[in-house]
């Protein structure tokens, strides 16, 4: 079989392309260069810089498989960073990685794939696949505390039946046992944290560099509506933050809402945050359509919650929790299982 | 493995290598000692300047040994205006290589008037557009001999009949294979070369500075090449070199034939195909094929060519290794989009009768699953 391997310089690709040349297929890596600064230049913090392209390269270089650096800025910067910016500026909790798997990594390169004759895109996710009778099914990776299916959830049919996640299989331990054993230079690499375009930086300054809307000052209410106090520029608020918000009462207060285009910030007490329900749209099934009991999975590391789901009459779903819910932020991913198994998801529009 | 990016670099010959041989034993010496090891060097290099002289029509004086074209067109182009503490003017083209036009951004920060002109939709400059932007100030004219990515060739010897004044500056490195570069012929005050491009080692490269020119240095140190150029000197290399040139001089005129007969191969199939040949009414270097692929992305077509085996690129390498649009199809008033079905086949003195052909079936079915 012939495959192609999206290595992103970490340990997790790094052994997922290993394991594919140990399994005796034909190996292509490529690493996508999806952002660059003003001048061209790779970034040099986060993910996707100079010094992780160069891992991956020797790694490439080690397991003797062609590599290639990937342009991938135009796709990137319109598929990811204009909704993200979007996504920041009408109020919403952006997730860039979602967007990154749905029309960088599964569309486009996907499709790149086949113009290489590769027959599979292999990635390091920590997810599963499995096929039974022509259908196939996604599934939690094996360490739950790694598990990645939740930024997959967008994955179709016949994207599940061209894509490979062999780390999905093993722990994270049992990953860098496996890069520790083969000698693979990214074996005590550490895990990135960041988004990866954002870097080192935060991810306010970014926006503020992309817009001016972040940092006019506003106003702070309550959920009355009533004036509290000034700030200095809505990039400094998320949906559930709790400190920093320049003002204290005698019970704590959260970040209840966030208003870009009027610069307005709503706070509100933790009842306020609390939600019984919550509206999910663009949501695509990974195989049938499911309505009644599921889990409900709205943060990348968060736990799933009991629900039950329905849809509504403008094509949206409706999703009752039995217990009431936390800070639900509109624009993060919204994703339904049953057990390990990813059922389908969809964007927040209405949370909190 | 076919072999079609020689404009990246070539081979190296074997009698290059084998006249490099004694400097990596007995001959190791610093040609700047006394002593009878250092000798040796000193003698090789000194032989080695002679005959790179002769190939140039320059006399041995005129030759200052660098490390190749980048450091060649840095110190010719910086050289030339900052002599004796100047902020001489600089007058080049958006098509010259980086080399060249890097050095000029980096002169514009010391206050340098840098002018670059854009070349005509035919991918040559206008001799007169350099003309006019030629003022008291500039000191250096600096226009490449033929392009490193399309192969077009520029009128420099016309351009030297008719620039008064200022210093003009060739960068010839990809010519000197299929070219009789002769100094006086082209009328040029400093010409850069490399090596590796006509099968010589990498880090080496002469650049030819007209007796009478002066330029500062870019490299300090130990004064070495008459002040113009410090460092220990490579002797190894410039023996490599010159054993270089003189196997391309003496087969300059087969060579080209060859190149010739083989681009036409190459170029009339894909011609057939649908492609678009760069520069096919303007004089081209004989060795160098860039072509157009109506809808395809250069990216894919290089990388299912590397997957069979063909060695083929789009324009000049770049250091992460991935694509860029190339500024000199930019230049050349390209969109991004056109220039991004671009390739290079770039031909050498390892491409044997059959080459071109290969090279053309092995783009076809390339380009064909494409879409």
């Amino acid at each position: 079989m012939k495959v192609l391997v999206a290595m992103s310089g970490g340990v997790d690709s790094s052994v997922a392309a290993a394991q594919m040349v140990e399994e005796g297929h034909d190996v292509i890596g490529v690493t996508l260069k999806l952002w660059e600064g003003p001048n061209g230049e790779a970034p040099t913090a986060g993910c996707c810089t100079v010094s992780d392209s160069e891992d991956a390269r020797r790694v490439a270089a080690q397991l003797d498989i062609p590599y290639y650096v990937l342009n991938y800025t135009s796709a990137f910067s319109q598929g990811v960073i204009d909704k993200f910016v979007d996504d920041y500026l009408r109020g919403w909790t952006p997730n860039p990685c979602v967007e990154c798997n749905r029309s960088v990594k599964f569309d486009k390169l996907l499709n790149q794939a086949a113009e290489f004759d590769c027959d599979v895109l292999v990635t390091g996710h920590y997810a599963r696949v499995q096929e039974t009778g022509g259908q196939y099914r996604l599934l939690r990776g094996l360490d739950s505390s790694k598990d990645q299916s939740y930024v997959l959830y967008m994955l179709k049919q016949e994207q599940l039946a061209k894509v490979q996640f062999p780390v999905g299989e093993h722990t994270k331990a049992e990953t860098r046992a496996i890069a520790g054993e083969l000698g693979l230079r990214t074996a005590l690499k550490p895990d990135s944290q960041d988004i990866c375009f954002v870097g080192r930086g935060d991810y306010r300054d970014f926006v503020d560099g992309q817009t001016d809307v972040a940092t006019s000052p506003g106003d702070m209410v309550d959920t009355a509506g009533n004036k509290v106090a000034e700030h200095t520029g809505v990039a400094g608020f998320t949906i559930g933050q709790r400190r920093g918000l320049g003002v204290t009462f005698g019970d704590p207060r959260y970040v209840i809402k966030v208003e870009p285009a009027t610069s307005t910030v709503v706070i509100g007490k933790k009842e306020d945050l609390e939600t019984v329900d919550c509206v999910l749209s663009d949501l695509t099934w990974i195989g049938d359509s499911h309505e009644g009991s599921a889990t409900f999975q709205y943060r990348a590391h968060g736990e799933p919650a009991a629900c039950r789901v329905e849809a509504t009459e403008d094509e949206s779903w409706l999703v009752t929790f039995d217990r009431l819910q936390l800070a639900i932020a509109p624009g993060q991913a919204g994703v339904l299982y049953q057990a390990d198994e990813v059922l389908g998801g969809g964007t927040i529009t209405r949370g909190t | 493995m076919l072999y079609v990016d020689h404009a990246a670099t070539s081979p190296m010959r074997p009698e290059v290598w084998e006249a490099m041989a004694p400097f990596v034993g007995d001959s190791f010496g610093n040609a700047s000692g006394l002593h009878g090891v250092a000798r040796k060097a000193k003698n090789a290099l000194e032989e080695a300047r002679e005959q790179a002289a002769s190939f140039l029509g320059a006399s041995p004086m005129e030759i200052v040994f660098t490390s190749g074209g980048t450091e060649s067109d840095n110190l010719a182009v910086k050289g030339a205006a900052l002599v004796g503490g100047a902020r001489g003017g600089v007058v080049t083209t958006a098509i010259e290589h980086e080399a060249v036009l890097e050095s000029a951004k980096f002169l514009e920060i010391f206050g340098c008037p840098v002018a670059v002109m854009n070349p005509q939709p035919s991918g040559v400059i206008s001799i007169d557009d350099v003309l006019n932007a030629v003022t008291p100030e500039t000191a250096v004219v600096s226009v490449m001999y033929a392009n490193n990515e399309t192969g077009i060739c520029q009128p420099v010897a016309e351009l030297a009949a008719l620039l008064n004044g200022p210093l003009l500056h060739s960068d010839a490195v990809q010519a000197f294979a299929s070219e009789p570069l002769h100094v006086d012929n082209l009328g040029v005050d400093l010409l850069s070369l490399a090596a590796h491009k006509f099968g010589g080692p990498k880090g080496v490269g002469p650049l030819y500075v007209r007796s009478g020119t002066n330029l500062e240095p870019v490299m300090h140190g130990g004064g070495q090449e008459l002040g113009r150029r410090s460092g220990t000197h490579n002797a190894m290399g410039a023996v490599g070199m010159t054993t270089a040139m003189a196997s391309a001089v003496d087969q300059r005129a087969e060579f080209r034939t060859r190149m010739e007969t083989e681009r036409a191969a190459f170029e009339l199939k894909m011609v057939a195909a649908g492609a678009v040949v760069t520069g096919s009414d303007v004089p081209r270097l004989p060795q160098h094929a860039h072509i157009r692929l109506p809808d395809a992305t250069n990216e894919t077509v290089l990388i299912r060519l590397d997957t069979a085996g063909v060695a083929a690129a789009a324009g000049s390498a770049c250091q992460s290794g991935a694509m860029t649009v190339s500024h000199v199809l930019a230049a050349m008033g390209w969109d991004a989009e056109v220039a991004g079905g671009s390739l290079r086949f770039t031909f050498g003195w390892t491409t044997q009768p059959g080459d071109g052909l290969a090279a053309a079936e092995a783009l076809l079915a390339a380009w064909g699953n494409t879409s």
